[in-house]
């Protein structure tokens, strides 16, 4: 497998048309005690570029996560972000330079309204006190930009779907990091209709143009449709990176087949 | 799928002219929990006020007796609801209540004057609500085993401080009317500490973190919300309430007693919390509702009294009560999951 084109770095024809490079991975290698998760990674996603990172349980996809959000250090190599190295003290320093990170849980509290929610922390406030019309404003705002539809900032997030959800705080994320996104699993437990709002909302982030977004993701078929280049991360080494318009389902799959049958 | 119920959706008022009369009430009573609980406490108050004992009830002294029960729990509630939100509970804030006056005695007694003795037995029922915060979430001990363990300690020290004698209070003049002597200071002191609390809760970042702190403990912290720091505030809130109506409520009194407060005193303002819609588990829950809880519990008991119901009788209807209205949340709950979205 290693003989697939495995230089990451390498400039590719669908590139062009992406904007400057927002963030950058050069050899970068993470071990705990005798197990190697990540070997010699390098990986880059440019503004405007939806970038798919595919991968088994165990490939090294989390480790990965958590180190460009700052969670964890790696051992050797480099971060850039828009090419300058940077070393990631904490998860709010990363988050500080724009990168942040949407889990599966999504971070949200069920008992509070949509815009409390998507201010959670950040609260707008004069003196002591919350100015929840502004904060309602702003929120429903932001919402529309990315067109994501619910009945009303001020209902509970508890009672929205699971696509909705993930949508606010997908929105939230972009409206304070709006650098560099990383979507975890945001596929995973849902419909294909709720999967499907999902899909058009990382499309329209990518027509902004200023947003560069890593899409971890299990399920091959809607990576291709969203993604504009895909790597494959495996037993923590990046194996194959091509524009999506460049591979298809069918080579991904006997990709990872292949590694069970070598397994 | 979002647009199915437009009529029912929270904060939608320009759809409200589509909205028939019963079906607003409908949706208002699922929006404000607290709403059911006022409507439960007017019914009760007309209840006791048109029976034939309904002269008696009606009359300024009895509205002051009403107030002697109500103030108490309410004010307590008003911090047992705020730890609920924060999912945590204060199984002690009876027992800071008794303890807190003869901590001032006990200062007042060693040659210190009146005002210094009483900030330093405020410092000290904080203290006691910092020590409840700090157990349960340094040690990440339940705040059930916690604050039963403290309600313990609080009880045995109240009789150790006072001989187990009733003591008379040291506060006189314009300091005893501020505190319990005037007749209806409780009920200024009560009112003024609900509407903080419910301000506090409604529009500052307090409210919204203790929410999130008891709603999802994990989503909170992972925004970066200081969990801990919101629930020890919030014991310490309540013992501050506590200790300070402790000394209110036994100033009017005139006698610092040490059988005064207790678990029932305790049990009486989670009660007023739960009956007024604030959910055990935490995340959500109202300081007025609280109140109104407060209120309702104190208007039977003062109703039963006059109408020669069996004192035994009040604890089964609280009893009741309790367990309809956690029935009742549980109950609204799922209406709003069905209608609400």
């Amino acid at each position: 497998m290693s003989e697939e084109d495995t230089a990451a770095d390498t400039p590719t024809a669908a590139d062009s048309g992406f904007g400057a490079e927002a963030l950058r991975v050069e050899g970068i290698s993470k071990r705990f005690g005798p197990v190697t998760a990540l070997r010699d990674i390098n990986l880059h996603v440019r503004a405007g570029e939806v970038l798919g990172l595919l991968g088994d349980n165990g490939a090294g996809k989390s480790t990965l996560i958590k180190i460009i959000t700052g969670f964890h250090r790696p051992d050797s190599g480099r971060i850039l972000i828009d090419g300058q190295e940077t070393a990631l003290r904490s998860v709010a320093h990363a988050r500080s330079l724009g990168i942040d990170t949407v889990y599966q849980d999504l971070a949200l509290v069920d008992e509070l309204p949509v815009y409390l929610n998507f201010f959670l922390n950040k609260e707008l406030t004069l003196g002591p006190f919350l100015r929840h019309g502004e904060m309602k404003r702003r929120a429903s705002a932001a919402l529309d930009e990315v067109g994501i539809n619910i009945p009303s900032v001020g209902a509970e997030v508890r009672a929205l779907s699971g696509g909705q959800r993930q949508a606010i705080a997908v929105a939230r994320a972009v409206n304070t990091a709006a650098k560099v996104l990383l979507l975890d699993e945001p596929l995973a437990a849902m419909g294909a209709r709720e999967g499907g709002q999902i899909l058009r909302l990382i499309d329209r982030l990518r027509e902004r143009g200023d947003l560069a977004i890593i899409l971890i993701a299990h399920n091959y078929s809607q990576v291709m449709d969203v993604c504009d280049r895909v790597n494959l991360l495996q037993h923590g080494e990046i194996t194959f990176d091509r524009p999506s318009a460049e591979t298809s389902v069918a080579e991904l799959l006997e990709l990872v087949h292949a590694e069970y049958r070598t397994a | 799928m979002a647009q199915e119920t437009p009529q029912l959706v929270r904060g939608d008022e320009q759809r409200g002219s589509r909205t028939s009369v019963s079906r607003g009430l409908g949706s208002a009573l699922l929006r404000r929990r607290e709403l059911s609980i006022v409507l439960v406490t007017i019914a009760a108050a007309v209840y006791f006020s048109a029976g034939s004992y309904g002269s008696s009830f009606d009359t300024t002294n009895n509205y002051h007796i009403i107030m002697q029960y109500f103030a108490p729990w309410a004010i307590i509630a008003a911090g047992e609801s705020m730890l609920l939100i924060c999912g945590e509970i204060d199984l002690s804030a009876g027992f800071t209540y008794a303890f807190i006056p003869f901590v001032l005695t006990s200062f007042y007694n060693q040659g210190l004057d009146v005002p210094l003795s009483l900030v330093l037995a405020i410092l000290v029922a904080m203290g006691i609500g910092l020590v409840n915060g700090l157990i349960r979430t340094v040690f990440n001990l339940s705040s059930f085993i916690t604050t039963l363990g403290m309600g313990f300690f609080l009880e045995g020290m109240t009789y150790i401080q006072s001989g187990a004698e009733p003591q008379n209070p040291p506060i006189t003049g314009g300091l005893a009317d501020v505190l319990g002597g005037w007749r209806w200071s409780e009920l200024v002191w009560a009112l003024a500490i609900i509407v903080i609390m419910q301000i506090a809760l409604s529009y500052t970042k307090y409210g919204v973190y203790a929410q999130a702190a008891g709603g999802n403990p994990l989503s909170a912290a992972e925004s970066g919300i200081k969990v801990n720091v919101v629930k020890v505030s919030s014991f310490v809130l309540t013992s501050l309430f506590a200790g300070l109506i402790g000394i209110i409520d036994q100033v009017r009194v005139g006698s610092f007693d040490p059988t005064s407060g207790g678990s029932q005193m305790m049990f009486m303002a989670v009660a007023s919390a739960v009956i007024g819609g604030t959910a055990l588990l935490g995340g959500s829950g109202t300081v007025i509702g609280a109140m109104f809880g407060a209120l309702l519990l104190a208007i039977i008991q003062n109703g039963f009294t006059l109408s020669g119901v069996n004192a035994y009788a009040f604890d089964v209807v609280i009893g009741v009560a309790v367990v309809a209205a956690m029935l009742l949340n549980v109950y609204i709950s799922y209406l709003r999951r069905k209608y609400l979205r």
